[in-house]
């Protein structure tokens, strides 16, 4: 295999990684502040790329001949905000109600509201049976290296995401809304008699949570430049077992646990002697024996700080 | 007391006007059920909506007739298209013995699982939808028929149409159902006997998102057309993201992306020259299209009855037919379907075979033009106007 070849798979390997990297801090995130596994979050990515979508489609029509660049800054500051608000929503009306409750009700009621919210989408967005395209907001240019081809937005959406994955992990360990999510996380009891909002802290959290899922649909979006329903029920499968190889509860460790599945797959698409369908069962196989060699996950959680 | 005197009058009151209500139907004709199952969520659910209404609209039609003898009732049930989700459903239609019989299934895996219960319970199905050709050749059941022709044949003229066009170098991506496997070892058994060459084969599952890496490695592998046996959810998905990999060869599908959400998914400028396969003629160039369409417009449903609806109208139609020619018992409906010898269909002149399988002798080539599904004689395509991506 030439060198061009393998570039060009490590390239897609790491959007791939990227994406699921995003998916996976919002699941850490939650864990370490609650305890619980939201399983709609997967969902929340799918709702990102739709209410892009729906953005990108009222600006077209309200302002027309707004230029591409500003209607993608749009798309995104509208997209992350709206879901930032649907994942408060959900915090304060299904979860927090259910804090008392075996977290198994938690679960089930979080996987229920994946359903609702997939089926919503598919039965009141227009024709949203059938898949979307999705706009082309970010410039065509394309360099060719060899066999290599680099495309600019590939390139501005990894870089993108970079920044909002510095940007979480700034926010949680150099702020006071950071610190007070870290003490939430550590005892939340011992964060309240220290006068910290426990309910605004979880709002916060879920807000976070959730804009980063948003940026991954949109990322989704673009990088593909198709949408449809469905697209978080298996994000949010493999979203999830990033997080726990990561270790569930630590940032770093969603990211690492992203990357490291994004490569499995491709590895079990272009190494393995079998045929590549059988490339997520050799990932999610590979899963289970990391998972047998590190029970909490790769980067485990470490007692005295755990988002 | 008093309260008992007062309840009764009106109690007798709503008992007799609901008696004046229901009575005038009952007079007049029987209710008979018929049934439908499609995928009417879920990612092919555009399909199985238009089916749904095709259908829905054979049975508004029999019974705005005042000749009909019988009032009919659809009962239609969605099965996801999802093997396991069909199998409960098709028991719970054939247990229902008020249920005479039922245009059934879009989705092959879902078709195979289901014509054992079918069988079990002697109900008749029309499978309006479903290409592999084990549904119908796979048993011997009197009750399975299919308007609708298989996947071989399908293949076969897709083969000999690429070779026509000069193609020697293919990559297949198939999805891993028994549809998309059977697609996959049809076209590659016509065209390789044809002397062309399949470079590599990938198969992907029907949920996957991401086709980069397979992409990248048929870009490698140089093929002058890539050949998709699947549904129109993955070929979208794939169309796109070969764009994207610049992946510049000749899309071809099958008949299971012969769709408008195609695309509208891929949408209209990416999906031009988009190749597919599909029985029987279009509906504008069947004798009875434009009623067909005309009659599906004024009932007003959300949805376009999309490539399959004439299939699934063919299929309700025969149902009823046989129902109002043989009486409505499940084994009459059989007898009646099985001696049907050219019989005028929306689809075409149908006969079935001793395996209940119609003998469908058309097969339309379709290309993407200008954002519509066009015939292929009738296309620039042919004409050489337009040509298809040919790489050197």
């Amino acid at each position: 295999m030439d060198i061009s070849l393998l570039l060009q798979f490590f390239i897609n390997g790491c959007m791939l990684g990227m994406m699921y990297a995003l998916v996976a801090v919002g699941f850490t995130l939650f864990f370490g502040v609650l305890d619980v596994i939201v399983f709609s979050h997967g969902d929340s990515v799918m709702v990102g790329a739709f209410a892009g979508l729906t953005f990108y489609l009222l600006g077209v029509y309200a302002v027309p001949g707004l230029p591409v660049w500003a209607s993608a800054f749009f798309v995104f500051l509208a997209g992350m905000a709206f879901v930032a608000g649907a994942g408060m929503l959900i915090s304060r009306f299904v979860i927090m109600p259910l804090r008392a409750a075996p977290a198994l009700n938690t679960l089930l009621a979080t996987m229920m509201l994946g359903t609702v919210m997939r089926e919503a989408v598919r039965l009141f967005f227009p024709d949203g049976s059938n898949p979307k395209p999705f706009p082309r907001l970010l410039p065509d240019w394309s360099w060719k290296f060899g066999d290599v081809l680099l495309r600019f937005d590939n390139l501005a959406l990894f870089v993108a995401g970079c920044l909002l994955i510095v940007g979480v992990a700034m926010l949680i360990n150099h702020t006071r809304l950071g610190m007070a999510i870290r003490a939430v996380a550590q005892d939340a009891e011992a964060a309240q008699i220290m006068g910290v909002n426990f309910p605004l802290i979880v709002l916060a959290t879920f807000a976070i949570g959730s804009a980063v899922a948003a940026f991954a649909g949109l990322m989704n979006g673009l990088y593909y430049n198709e949408i449809n329903f469905n697209l978080g029920l298996l994000l949010g499968a493999i979203g999830f077992s990033s997080a726990v190889i990561g270790g569930l509860g630590n940032v770093y460790g969603a990211i690492l646990g992203g990357f490291v599945f994004a490569f499995l797959q491709v590895v079990g698409t272009v190494a393995m002697p079998f045929s590549s369908a059988y490339k997520d069962v050799f990932a999610f196989g590979v899963v289970i024996v990391l998972m047998a060699i590190f029970p909490t996950g790769i980067l485990s959680e470490r007692q005295s700080q755990r988002v | 007391m008093m309260k008992k005197s007062v309840r009764w009058p009106v109690f007798g009151g709503a008992f007799c006007l609901a008696l004046a209500l229901s009575a005038v139907p009952v007079l007049a004709k029987d209710t008979v059920k018929v049934g439908y199952i499609g995928p009417l969520t879920g990612g092919n659910s555009a399909i199985g909506l238009g089916a749904r209404n095709s259908a829905d609209l054979a049975v508004r039609l029999q019974n705005a007739d005042p000749k009909s003898k019988y009032q009919y009732e659809l009962v239609a049930l969605d099965d996801e298209c999802k093997a396991n989700i069909g199998v409960q459903v098709a028991t719970k239609m054939a247990a229902d013995a008020k249920i005479l019989g039922a245009a059934t299934h879009y989705c092959s895996a879902v078709a195979l699982g289901t014509v054992d219960i079918y069988h079990r319970f002697k109900m008749p199905a029309i499978v309006w939808g479903a290409v592999e050709p084990k549904i119908t050749y796979g048993n011997d059941y009197p009750e399975i028929f299919r308007t609708i022709g298989t996947q071989e044949y399908q293949n076969k003229v897709a083969a000999a149409f690429m070779r026509s066009q000069g193609y020697k170098k293919f990559a297949i991506i198939h999805d891993t159902t028994d549809y998309g496997k059977a697609h996959k070892e049809f076209f590659t058994q016509f065209i390789t006997a044809g002397g062309a060459e399949v470079v590599g084969i990938f198969g992907v599952t029907a949920e996957q998102q991401d086709f980069t890496t397979e992409l990248t490695k048929i870009k490698a592998l140089n093929p002058e057309v890539l050949y998709f046996g699947g549904l129109t959810p993955l070929g979208v998905r794939i169309r796109s993201q070969m764009d994207k990999l610049g992946l510049k060869v000749q899309f071809e599908g099958t008949s299971g992306i012969k769709s408008d959400a195609y695309i509208s998914g891929v949408g209209p400028a990416l999906a031009e020259g988009t190749l597919s396969f599909l029985d029987g003629a279009p509906v504008e160039k069947l004798e009875g299209g434009k009623a067909f369409t005309q009659a599906y417009a004024q009932q007003g449903y959300a949805q376009p009855p999309e490539a399959m609806g004439i299939f699934a109208f063919a299929s309700m139609k025969q149902i009823i037919d046989a129902i109002e020619k043989a009486g409505p018992s499940r084994k009459a409906i059989v007898k009646a379907l099985q001696g049907l010898k050219e019989d005028d269909t929306l689809i075409g002149k149908v006969t079935y075979d001793k395996h209940g399988q119609n003998a469908i002798p058309l097969m339309t080539k379709y290309v993407v033009q200008d954002g519509k599904w066009t015939v292929w004689e009738d296309s620039e395509y042919a004409s050489g106007k337009r040509s298809l991506i040919k790489v050197k």
